[in-house]
């Protein structure tokens, strides 16, 4: 029974194209690191523009991805499939709100109760970039179960996934430091990358259910 | 004749004394490379490369309080607007040259400077004679949080000198409508803010724009060689007839040995109400947008 409802699971996978998952997961990329360099721009007002700024942002996004990676790992073997994949990219959209709306008075408050600018940025960074990147980092891992249909090529599509989320930090890097920040405002720029992700994860929901329709219709012929 | 022969010799000599520029002291810092070069009289504290570009102080060994930059020159003209600075506030350090002379000058006043990064000061402290005492002190800080902190503080401030900007690379935080409304919120009330900075094309117009946005109009004065200026806002707004000659003698005694011609600067002074050299539409920089190096750089 249980392995019946794991097998009809993964038959599910193939229902819609790989690609739209390796576009997915481009864009978590892409937007993780356009957030992790707003972090510097959006702490400098109240931590000022030393070297320890970038070393609480670092190690907040690193440590929250490592915590994401082991939590989307998880979740993955719990019947994944498309639609709460749709859903985590539909919570890190609502997660990065904060940071656009709430960001001066948590940072704020940070800034009254720490003297020391060090520890400030490290507790301001952990408020607002903790969750959402936690949420963000789970995507990898929970990418790599719905692409992969045997053992044999796992490591091959994890090396794939990697390569494309990847590509898509560093794309994500250098759009939002050369362009972006002179083109708009810092707010601007986290309710699109908000915007673009909640897209994506109702996009991914629809196809799930569309296809569930689909497979419903077809068992009734 | 005799004039001609001296002002050639002492072109010779400057010359050669270039040729033999010796680096006597050179590390890295957090923030960037650090040079102390000897010219002969002239010792340079330097930032990042060899070249006359990145110059961030200067100074005579045999005249230590002859000001040996046109700039810091121009920052005095403040004090026509203030001439009895009782708390003055250095954003940048540099050699301490500017703390330095206004020690002097003022011996009763407090002098707070705030440099972000601690090799320079101990530079300043070991190559460039920088004097510290139960009035003046040094932070080791970024000037942002200074400023934050010193308003929680109720700390005022009656000169706030932002010298915080090279050539090369400018803090964009410390740019913004936001921090020039924290700086003037220091200001006492007669305070005034004087900034020495490096604008290229467009930023020229995005800084103008904000320091009118929070200041009003505004005296400036623009150095064409290097784009150096110096903006000068006061917390009440300029009124017209502040500078009167008695003042301006009076100040002229006092600067004349340290090589500031203030009547010369005074002429020099331009006022943006009279000469508004940018774009009425000028986006002003913020918090969210304040992308100053790249501006600079375009």
């Amino acid at each position: 029974m249980r392995r019946n409802k794991l097998l009809k699971t993964t038959t599910k996978t193939q229902d819609y194209p790989n690609i739209f998952i390796y576009l997915l997961a481009f864009t978590s990329g892409f937007c993780i690191m356009g957030i992790e360099l707003l972090g510097g721009r959006i702490l400098a007002p109240y931590f000022g523009s030393s070297v320890h700024i970038w070393g609480s942002i670092i190690t907040v996004f690193m440590l929250s991805l490592s915590l994401g990676y082991l939590l989307g790992g998880k979740l993955s073997t719990r019947s994944a499939s498309l639609a709460t994949y749709g859903l985590i990219f539909l919570i890190s959209a609502i997660t990065l709100l904060p940071i656009a709306l709430f960001s001066q008075g948590l940072m704020e408050i940070v800034f009254l109760n720490i003297e020391d600018s060090r520890y400030g940025s490290l507790l301001a960074s952990m408020v607002l970039f903790f969750i959402p990147t936690v949420i963000l980092g789970m995507l990898s891992p929970y990418s790599v179960r719905l692409l992969v249909k045997s053992s044999n090529e796992s490591g091959q599509v994890a090396g794939k996934l990697y390569f494309i989320s990847t590509l898509g930090s560093a794309l994500g890097t250098i759009v939002t430091s050369f362009y972006l920040i002179l083109w708009f405002d810092i707010n601007i720029i986290v309710f699109s990358f908000s915007g673009v992700l909640a897209c994506l994860g109702l996009l991914a929901i629809f196809i799930n259910r569309s296809h569930q329709l689909h497979k419903v219709e077809l068992s009734h012929v | 004749m005799f004039k001609r022969i001296t002002m050639f010799l002492s072109f010779l000599l400057l010359t050669i004394s270039f040729v033999q520029a010796k680096v006597i002291h050179q590390e890295r810092s957090l923030y960037r490379n650090i040079l102390v070069e000897d010219n002969g009289d002239l010792r340079c504290l330097k930032f990042n490369v060899r070249s006359t570009k990145t110059q961030q102080s200067c100074f005579l060994k045999s005249q230590p309080q002859q000001l040996v930059f046109n700039y810091t020159k121009l920052l005095m003209t403040s004090l026509l607007f203030n001439d009895e600075p009782k708390r003055i506030l250095i954003v940048g350090l540099g050699g301490g040259t500017m703390s330095n002379t206004l020690a002097q000058l003022y011996p009763q006043s407090q002098i707070d400077n705030i440099e972000i990064d601690p090799a320079v000061i101990k530079v300043a402290r070991d190559y460039f004679g920088f004097l510290e005492n139960d009035k003046v002190k040094t932070y080791p800080q970024d000037g942002r949080i200074f400023i934050k902190r010193a308003l929680l503080k109720k700390q005022t401030y009656d000169w706030i000198i932002l010298d915080a900007f090279n050539g090369d690379y400018i803090p964009e935080h410390l740019m913004t409508k936001e921090f020039l409304q924290e700086a003037k919120a220091l200001l006492s009330e007669n305070g005034i803010l004087s900034s020495n900075t490096f604008s290229l094309s467009e930023l020229y117009a995005h800084e103008s724009a904000t320091y009118k946005a929070v200041f009003g109009d505004f005296y400036q004065v623009s150095n064409q060689v290097n784009s150096n200026r110096i903006i000068l806002v006061s917390k009440e707004g300029f009124s017209n007839d502040s500078i009167n000659t008695g003042k301006l003698n009076k100040l002229d005694e006092k600067l004349s040995i340290y090589g500031v011609d203030i009547k010369l600067l005074h002429r020099n002074l331009i006022n943006t109400k009279s000469q508004q050299s940018w774009p009425e539409s000028t986006r002003i920089l913020t918090d969210q947008f304040s992308p100053a190096n790249l501006l600079n750089a375009n």
